[in-house]
């Protein structure tokens, strides 16, 4: 069974949501994430998120633009990151997903990449600009090792997309909570219970909500309509801001275990 | 003749035409962008379509094209260029006489009464040498809509004229600090605005680029060129040109004077791109001299990126040629031989820059002095009875001061 499934079918019986922390890899050093990404595991995050930093991150606003860049000055490749993955493999038993833009991972080839992220230890794939239409390619060279593809969902996505993105989808469905890019807001949507409805009506996959959600109050408010809750920039922006601190690990931790309380009743 | 039939596709084998109903030109193109984007794109082709068989907006297109930016544009025997050159006659499609100074106005016309009829009050644009961003702003103006335009501020310092244009046509410039401060990374940032304000905002793309439909919609504005410069030619010569020449920076221009002869195998077709400091040096904007298949801008094309999937830095005099990525159209009749590509030097085009001035009283844009230089070569290597046909995509004096800076070091007396 896929890790993300058997996380999921477990928060289900215990009433609790997942948490899922972003991470770019590499920033500022793949071993500054292999620490984090540990120390998540600890403070109680459900599964994790590893973003590979690519040079045109579209869909990001600055926080995550600037750990992509840190994190590409600092040498962080896809190689280099499954390799990170295949070594963190025996000590963590989360769910990982690899989060990426098309080029990075059509320049390694969709067949190649699911043969050895599946290798590595990676259980789900997340590629934010390749809608299922062109996905063909990778959804089954990922369904051949068991690797979920997961797709998203967007407040301008209608009910029909909806089914068509559900049938491409495995372990769970990104839902994007706003109108664009990634980054710390102030308040969510108020649609997004609305919109979780008429998700709901069109699959029973598990449903993860992120863009914009950065605070334990966010989090609480999303967890009472969502199966997941996604926190990035807010994470990410701490890193940048505790960068070369001794007590980094230890203030990130904290911030994961205030996120984590908020996903339980 | 043949040559004057009305063509009815583009694909030469008379197949279906391109792109497929998913935006693919063979293995290339498609759509490749943010969930958020999908239904706005999908909007975006079920008006344009309507539109294209809508006569009310073909005959407003043509009252625009004719009454405010100017055209039919002239085909120009360069009598003097063909002299010095000593072969081949050469005329040149004077798009630098449309409103605005270049052709890129063909388009924004377009998607801007595209935009209109989808009721959105704000249009956003990315802008390289500054020729789009104008034509986006001065279309804007004329029909009310908020604008704004995003530009490097690498290409913001190159192109400074065109800065003070967009701002006197009420057009808000953005400046983009990110990356490498040129056309990618405006074209991130348009897309990042885009996200975010889907619901009122169109974003006029300004070359062959982008998700599907912005290939085939901008192809089809720009095809213009090749529709009046076919007539003209058959007027002027009584037969078609020998080769067709053109810069390809995302490939709007060279496209839109190609399009129509790409049925006709006796009319030979080349590209030129930018080559820099040389193809050797790595600093060009060259991507079918070294560029592989990737995804840039929600399309599948050629780019140039690095070993790991990552963009490559690219370099050109000209802001609008300094370009990774290249049109999946481009790609696709590359592959099929039926459009050849080369690349001149920022050397060479400033040569041909110089060239055209001081012979034909014309100061071509930087972009299409690339275009003029490669004619340098091939015309003295034609025959006189043969003809060349070159697009002169836009008017120069926005690069007046770059190339200004470029010669001093060349200039005695300076």
């Amino acid at each position: 069974m896929n890790r993300i499934d058997e996380r999921f079918r477990k928060l289900r019986e215990s009433g609790e949501r997942a948490l899922m922390p972003y991470l770019t890899a590499g920033d500022p050093d793949l071993l500054t994430t292999r620490a984090l990404i540990l120390e998540c595991e600890e403070q109680g995050a459900d599964l994790i998120e590893i973003g590979v930093p690519f040079s045109d991150p579209l869909a990001d606003g600055v926080t995550i633009q600037r750990a992509s860049q840190r994190a590409l000055q600092g040498g962080t490749t896809l190689t280099r990151i499954l390799e990170m993955v295949s070594d963190l493999r025996a000590e963590c038993q989360l769910p990982l997903l690899l989060m990426s833009y098309v080029n990075p991972i059509f320049h390694f080839g969709f067949t190649r990449f699911a043969n050895e992220a599946a290798a590595a230890g990676v259980d789900g794939l997340i590629v934010p600009d390749l809608p299922p239409e062109e996905a063909t390619e990778l959804i089954e060279a990922a369904a051949a090792h068991n690797l979920h593809t997961i797709f998203l969902i967007a407040p301008t996505s209608r009910p029909e997309r909806v089914r068509t993105i559900a049938a491409a989808s495995k372990g769970f469905i990104y839902y994007v909570s706003l109108r664009g890019v990634t980054g710390v807001r102030s308040r969510l949507s108020d649609d997004l219970e609305a919109s979780l409805r008429m998700i709901r009506a069109e699959t029973d996959l598990p449903l993860a909500v992120g863009f914009g959600i950065s605070t334990p109050e966010q989090v609480r408010r999303v967890a009472t309509v969502a199966d997941g809750v996604i926190v990035g920039s807010a994470i990410v922006s701490l890193l940048e801001q505790t960068a070369g601190q001794p007590d980094q690990l230890k203030r990130a931790g904290d911030f994961i275990a205030s996120l984590k309380v908020a996903t339980k009743k | 003749m043949s040559t004057l039939e009305k063509p009815t596709r583009a694909d030469e084998s008379n197949l279906s035409p391109l792109p497929d109903a998913c935006g693919h030109f063979g293995r290339y193109g498609g759509k490749f962008v943010p969930e958020t984007l999908m239904a706005a794109l999908a909007e975006l082709e079920t008006v344009y379509l309507q539109a294209k068989t809508d006569p009310s907006f073909e005959s407003e297109m043509r009252g625009y094209l004719r009454h405010y930016v100017g055209r039919p544009t002239p085909l120009y025997f360069a009598r003097r260029l063909t002299e010095h050159l000593g072969g081949a006659r050469i005329y040149l499609k004077r798009e630098d006489l449309c409103h605005t100074g270049a052709h890129k106005i063909n388009n924004t016309l377009g998607q801007i009464l595209l935009a209109c009829r989808m009721g959105k009050s704000r249009v956003i644009a990315e802008t390289g040498a500054g020729q789009h961003g104008v034509a986006t702003a001065t279309v804007a103006a004329r029909f009310g809509l908020a604008c704004e335009v995003y530009m490097g501020t690498e290409d913001m310092r190159r192109q400074a004229l065109n800065v003070v244009r967009m701002r006197l046509l009420g057009a808000k410039v953005t400046p983009v600090e990110s990356g490498s401060r040129t056309l990618k990374d405006a074209i991130n940032e348009a897309m990042r605005d885009w996200v975010t304000n889907v619901e009122t905002t169109h974003y006029v793309l300004g070359s062959v680029l982008g998700a599907h439909p912005y290939p085939m919609m901008v192809r089809d504005f720009q095809s213009i060129i090749g529709r009046e410069a076919r007539a003209q030619i058959l007027e002027l010569e009584g037969r078609l040109p020998d080769y067709l020449v053109a810069c390809v920076g995302g490939g709007s221009n060279s496209i839109g004077l190609f399009y129509d002869f790409l049925h006709e195998p006796a009319v030979r077709m080349i590209g030129v791109e930018a080559a820099g400091l040389g193809i050797e040096s790595g600093r060009h904007a060259a991507r079918f001299a070294s560029g592989e298949l990737g995804v840039l801008h929600g399309t599948l094309s050629f780019i140039l990126q690095d070993g790991d999937g990552q963009i490559r830095p690219t370099h050109s005099v000209s802001a609008g040629l300094d370009y990774p990525s290249v049109g999946p159209e481009h790609s696709y009749y590359r592959d099929r031989g039926r459009i050849d590509f080369v690349s001149a030097t920022d050397a060479e085009a400033l040569e041909a820059f110089q060239l055209l001035s001081q012979l034909e009283g014309l100061i071509p844009a930087l972009e299409s002095a690339h275009a003029i230089a490669y004619v340098k070569k091939l015309a003295p290597t034609l025959g006189k009875d043969q003809i060349v046909a070159v697009n002169l995509s836009g008017r120069g004096d926005k690069d007046v001061e770059v190339v200004a800076e470029l010669l001093k070091p060349l200039t005695p007396n300076s």
